[in-house]
């Protein structure tokens, strides 16, 4: 693995909330951890998603890497750089796309919040023209430079905003939510474009999303987080062990039958007249199962269904909530 | 600094646009100096020379306050309700990663804005009371220079408190009364109502030595001529004062804020 380029040591973030009590006119404080100790690494030049339910801590993790909050805790180095400390040092160096919020100028044409990006970072004229050049014509804008932000839709809107995160070459990019509220087109539009600014220019990607066909088709690695605390961080197959998958055998059989029984490492999950569903382990083979099956029952049709990712994920997340609920 | 200038202008060009609005303005602006004018001549007719000006320097006033209320958002309107609604909606997380100071990106957006409606607000308003009254306006190009040096101070006062008020978003959340406040004391205490050379005694000394009297009085009184020489020199230290200590004040706060305080939503 070469050297990290996001570093983050038992990084925590304690907010202090106040909270209206019982009694009228009287507030307690109390604390909330929205990121519990959290540790990983990332090097340069990879695309990593980082997942979690509503409320995990994402965005707080996003918000300290690029120095807007400051941690409770821990260590954090982007680039060898402490963020909170040398935000806007480092600002020059990352780019940051929220899907929910614009960085573009609501009153202007694309083309001049472009040229103020410009100034902002004191790009220099040939790279800035290079680089608007291959984000237009990558990103489809070409005909919407002339547009005041406020009449772009939102698929056009979040084009803009990449591109304009993009205009600086910055080394490392947070995408937060990049393809929310986007239709199928668009969505593999920026996918695609995303893919390739990261097999180009070697840009390291942080991935947030709930939409988790992003991270299927975008990143390698992934890392789950709930409550504060990192769940999960390893490859995406891996997350099918982790979180006890299972495959499904859907069969048709000739006529109905009562539900089948006898076949090792399989049970049966549904019965629809003469369709039946098994689950079995994903990991395990679905050879013998479908084997077993043949021989002693009137098969007429078979398919088999991998597991979504996101039922993996809720799993997973749902039997952790278990375990947190049984301690006191 | 060349990106400020940037800011600046896509500012100017930014109002610039609303076009509709601007001829709202004016026509706004030239109404409510008609009625300040007659009732100002009703009021010097009773008490001639009342604060120190001639009829002629009074409704001199009533037409220059007009022309400079858009511009010196004396009335609200300018970047705070924009800067506060960007804070309470969290969107000012974005204006914190850019590798800028926040403070001279929205004082830039500010001057390109009061630049844009100095011209496209309060020429027509100054002319027409000009047209249609006996003002005391200076002949000397000096004195009009000196105005203009003495309105970009009153800008940078205006835009220091306002920055104040705005930078309290990020604790109180809501800033309606805050707004409401900062409103009221604008109002009286730049003169906006009546010229604060009117009011007698100790509250007239305090009133002209608060830091709203640099954005609306004091150039007035430059324009007047009221003070020349040392007095002059005197008005633009005054102003350079506050404008120093509440910028100061505002990256002071600025730096409170950007450290401690949560970022809303997302």
């Amino acid at each position: 693995m070469t050297e990290a380029f996001i570093e983050l040591d038992g990084v925590e973030k304690v907010f202090e909330v106040r909270r209206r009590s019982g009694r009228r006119l009287r507030r307690e404080r109390c604390t909330v951890r929205a990121v519990d100790g959290i540790s990983f690494a990332v090097p340069r030049g990879e695309m990593v998603g980082y997942i979690g339910p509503n409320g995990a801590g994402k965005s707080t993790t996003i918000k300290m890497l690029t120095g807007i909050l400051t941690p409770s805790g821990g260590r954090l180095r982007v680039a060898g750089i402490d963020p909170s400390r040398e935000r806007t040092r480092l600002a020059r160096r990352i780019g940051v796309v929220f899907g929910q919020r614009t960085t573009l100028w609501w009153d202007l044409p694309l083309r001049d919040s472009y040229a103020l990006v410009r100034r902002i970072y004191g790009i220099p004229e040939a790279r800035y023209r290079a680089n608007l050049e291959r984000c237009v014509e990558l990103l489809d804008l070409g005909a919407l430079l002339g547009v005041p932000v406020r009449q772009l839709s939102l698929g056009q809107r979040m084009r803009g905003d990449i591109a304009a995160a993009l205009l600086h070459d910055p080394e490392v990019l947070y995408l937060d939510e990049p393809t929310i509220g986007l239709d199928v087109v668009s969505k593999a539009r920026v996918r695609r474009f995303l893919r390739e600014v990261n097999s180009e220019q070697g840009t390291t990607v942080v991935l947030t999303t709930h939409d988790l066909t992003d991270i299927e088709q975008l990143c390698r690695r992934v890392m789950v987080i709930d409550h504060g605390r990192l769940v999960y961080d390893g490859g995406l197959d891996g997350l099918h062990a982790v979180g006890e998958s299972e495959r499904t055998l859907v069969v048709d059989l000739e006529r109905e039958l009562p539900p089948i029984a006898g076949v090792p490492g399989a049970r049966t999950v549904r019965v629809d007249g003469p369709r039946q569903w098994l689950a079995f382990p994903a990991a395990a083979s679905a050879a013998p199962i479908v084997s077993a099956v043949a021989d002693r029952y009137p098969l007429v049709d078979l398919s088999l269904r991998e597991p979504a990712i996101e039922d993996v994920i809720a799993r997973m997340l749902e039997s952790g909530e278990g375990r947190r609920s049984a301690v006191p | 600094m060349r990106l400020y200038g940037a800011v600046a202008a896509s500012s100017f060009r930014r109002y610039a646009t609303y076009r509709v609005a601007t001829a709202a303005g004016v026509f706004t602006n030239t109404v409510f100096g008609f009625i300040l004018a007659y009732t100002f001549i009703a009021l010097w007719s009773i008490r001639p020379h009342l604060g120190g000006y001639d009829q002629a320097q009074a409704l001199t006033f009533v037409w220059t306050s007009q022309a400079m209320l858009a511009a010196a958002a004396l009335l609200g309107g300018g970047f705070q309700q924009e800067l506060q609604e960007r804070i309470r909606t969290g969107d000012i997380a974005i204006d914190l990663y850019r590798p800028a100071d926040l403070q001279l990106w929205w004082l830039a957006s500010d001057l390109g804005r009061a630049a844009f409606q100095l011209l496209g607000r309060g020429l027509v308003p100054l002319a027409v009371g000009a047209l249609c009254f006996d003002l005391a306006l200076p002949s000397s190009p000096l004195v009009w220079l000196a105005f203009l040096a003495s309105v970009l101070l009153g800008l940078l006062v205006g835009f220091a408190v306002r920055y104040l008020v705005a930078l309290t978003s990020f604790w109180l959340l809501d800033g309606a009364g805050v707004d409401m406040v900062s409103g009221l004391l604008c109002l009286f205490f730049s003169g906006s109502l009546l010229p604060l050379t009117v009011f007698p005694g100790a509250f007239g000394d305090v009133a002209r030595m608060l830091p709203w009297s640099a954005m609306l009085q004091v150039p007035v009184d430059v324009l007047l001529g009221v003070n020349s020489g040392a007095g002059l020199a005197g008005s633009f230290a005054f102003q350079g004062c506050w404008a120093l200590v509440l910028l100061a004040a505002g990256r002071l706060l600025q730096g409170l804020a950007t450290r401690k305080v949560v970022v809303q939503g997302g």
